[in-house]
């Protein structure tokens, strides 16, 4: 049964710092994983995230058990090198394709991850490992230093993105031509690859390891539905992420519901919505196109 | 002047040769075609000539007019559905010179329109890339490689997959790059007419040897009498 409070009641939850501080957080993880999604989701990475969140995940087990106060000391760097040798040096190995080592190391990361719990001598085992896995209510409980250290390492993002963002493009678009005219790559696909894993490690506050993928690749496949220019698909995502992570969070206030699965949820829909936005468009550009042949 | 000197190369994967024994020049103006059956080692030339790999032996010597080669690679899947407009792709062929500038200059951007319209696409600067046909998206990549470089372009394969009449057109732009423009190029192709009728130069990869020389040179040769079935007489 959903708990659906009153109106009033709702309302009276913006007087609460908490709220404001979980849709701070909340725009900026969705505005860096959509800016970054567009790149992974058009050079087929959409499972890099994927892959990363589980290593995320164990790490923060290996965080858990050995007690550590502040977990981002070990689940930062940990995602930071196994992101570089995902994105960066394991796509230049023959011995292993990227798909089969990429689903290798994710289920080992997540079969460790949970393994390692067990030694953590927790009385909630499972409310440990599922607020993990989907994301807790964390988000509504985040402390001023958790903010500051968020907005910190969204800034981060987003300024490095739009430093580098026509370098982005390029890559994106033609890795080999980039480097063989003189682009440095390697630095730039290094740094992608250092900035997507910040982006995972933020994203897992919001909602959880397994579910980080969705926040990746929502946003650019709705905005690659209607958009046709490169500048017009970022814009359209970030504004689409940003607005499902904003509903999302607070429809799951409302409804007391998990935050993380009803973000999650809302991006499906509107997935759904500008995949029939798509198709209609497409359909209205064919009759016209139609109608001055036979013009 | 020369802009390209290779002598003895031996090209391959982790010490496996692929092609060995490659000599060659190439000077300022010419226009020069790659030929070679499938797996003779063109791609690992190619790959070698812009330096994305580094020859297993030999000398590969670039002049201080080769530093920027612009390069037409072949279609990858990724860039069929790519949301890009012909403009961004275009002004990508500046970013090798910008250094860690950010953004586009003014002049770029004049000068990436002034080569579209020397190209014929200016009139698609704000379509997307993936709505073009197949030679127009070809003029598209050509016109970012003509931004990166002034004077040395390197061509994959440029009219795999375009129909008759294009492929035409196409050979005639290139043509006109390289008489009018002044555009040293280099070309991998299969196909031996447009080869004949456009090179100066051919070089042809064989296994464990290669041919270079002119044109002429090339069809009185042995490799280039069977290659091309005798299609000079």
């Amino acid at each position: 049964m959903l708990a659906v409070m009153s109106f009033s009641d709702f309302a009276s939850f913006f007087q609460h710092d908490f709220i404001w501080f979980a849709l701070i957080v909340g725009v900026l993880i969705a505005l860096c994983s959509s800016l970054l999604g567009v790149t992974l989701v058009l050079k087929r990475f959409s499972f890099i995230g994927d892959g990363l969140s589980h290593v995320a995940f164990g790490a923060m087990a290996v965080a858990t058990v050995a007690g550590l106060t502040n977990e981002m000391y070990i689940v930062l760097p940990v995602t930071i090198v196994a992101a570089i040798l995902l994105l960066h040096t394991g796509r230049r190995s023959k011995k292993l394709n990227g798909d089969a080592s990429l689903a290798l190391i994710s289920v080992s990361a997540l079969a460790l991850g949970y393994l390692i719990y067990n030694f953590s001598g927790s009385s909630n085992l499972t409310g440990d490992v599922c607020a993990t896995l989907f994301g807790s209510t964390a988000i509504l409980s985040l402390t001023q230093a958790d903010l500051w250290l968020c907005i910190g390492l969204s800034v981060l993002v987003i300024a490095l993105f739009l430093v580098f963002y026509n370098k982005i493009f390029a890559i994106t678009f033609d890795e080999t031509f980039s480097k063989a005219t003189g682009v440095k790559t390697e630095l730039y696909s290094l740094l992608i690859a250092v900035v997507i894993a910040l982006v995972i490690v933020l994203a897992m506050n919001l909602v959880g390891s397994l579910l980080i993928s969705a926040l990746v690749i929502f946003p650019a496949l709705c905005a690659m539905r209607l958009f046709r220019s490169f500048k017009s698909v970022i814009l359209c995502s970030a504004i689409v992420s940003v607005c499902c992570a904003v509903s999302g969070i607070l429809l799951s206030i409302w409804l007391a519901t998990p935050v993380g699965s009803t973000v999650v949820a809302v991006d499906l829909v509107a997935f759904i919505g500008f995949t029939l936005a798509g198709f209609l468009k497409n359909k209205r550009n064919f009759a016209k196109k139609q109608h001055t042949v036979n013009v | 002047m020369e802009l390209i000197t290779c002598r003895d190369l031996s090209l391959g994967y982790e010490g496996h040769p692929v092609a060995e024994h490659i000599s060659f020049t190439v000077n300022e103006g010419d226009y020069l075609c790659i030929v070679g059956e499938n797996g003779s080692g063109k791609s690992t030339l190619v790959k070698t000539l812009l330096g994305l790999q580094s020859p297993l032996s030999g000398e590969l010597v670039k002049g201080k007019n080769a530093t920027g080669i612009g390069y037409l690679p072949q279609q990858t899947p990724v860039q069929r559905d790519f949301p890009a407009t012909v403009e961004e792709i275009v002004l990508s062929g500046f970013l090798a010179k910008m250094g860690m500038r950010p953004f586009y200059s003014k002049s770029e951007k004049k000068l990436a329109a002034e080569k579209m319209e020397r190209l014929g696409v200016l009139q698609f600067a704000k379509r997307c890339y993936r709505e073009l046909s197949g030679g127009q998206q070809q003029r598209v990549l050509l016109t970012r490689a003509i931004c990166a470089t002034e004077n040395l372009l390197l061509l994959d394969e440029p009219v795999a997959g375009l129909d008759p009449k294009v492929t035409a057109e196409m050979y005639e732009l290139i043509k006109e790059l390289n008489q009018e423009d002044k555009i040293t190029i280099l070309m991998v192709s299969h196909d031996i007419h447009a080869v004949l009728s456009y090179a100066t130069h051919i070089l042809h990869v064989l296994h464990g040897s290669a041919f270079f020389g002119t044109t002429e040179e090339y069809l009185q040769s042995e490799t280039g009498a069977q290659f091309t079935g005798g299609a000079a007489c």
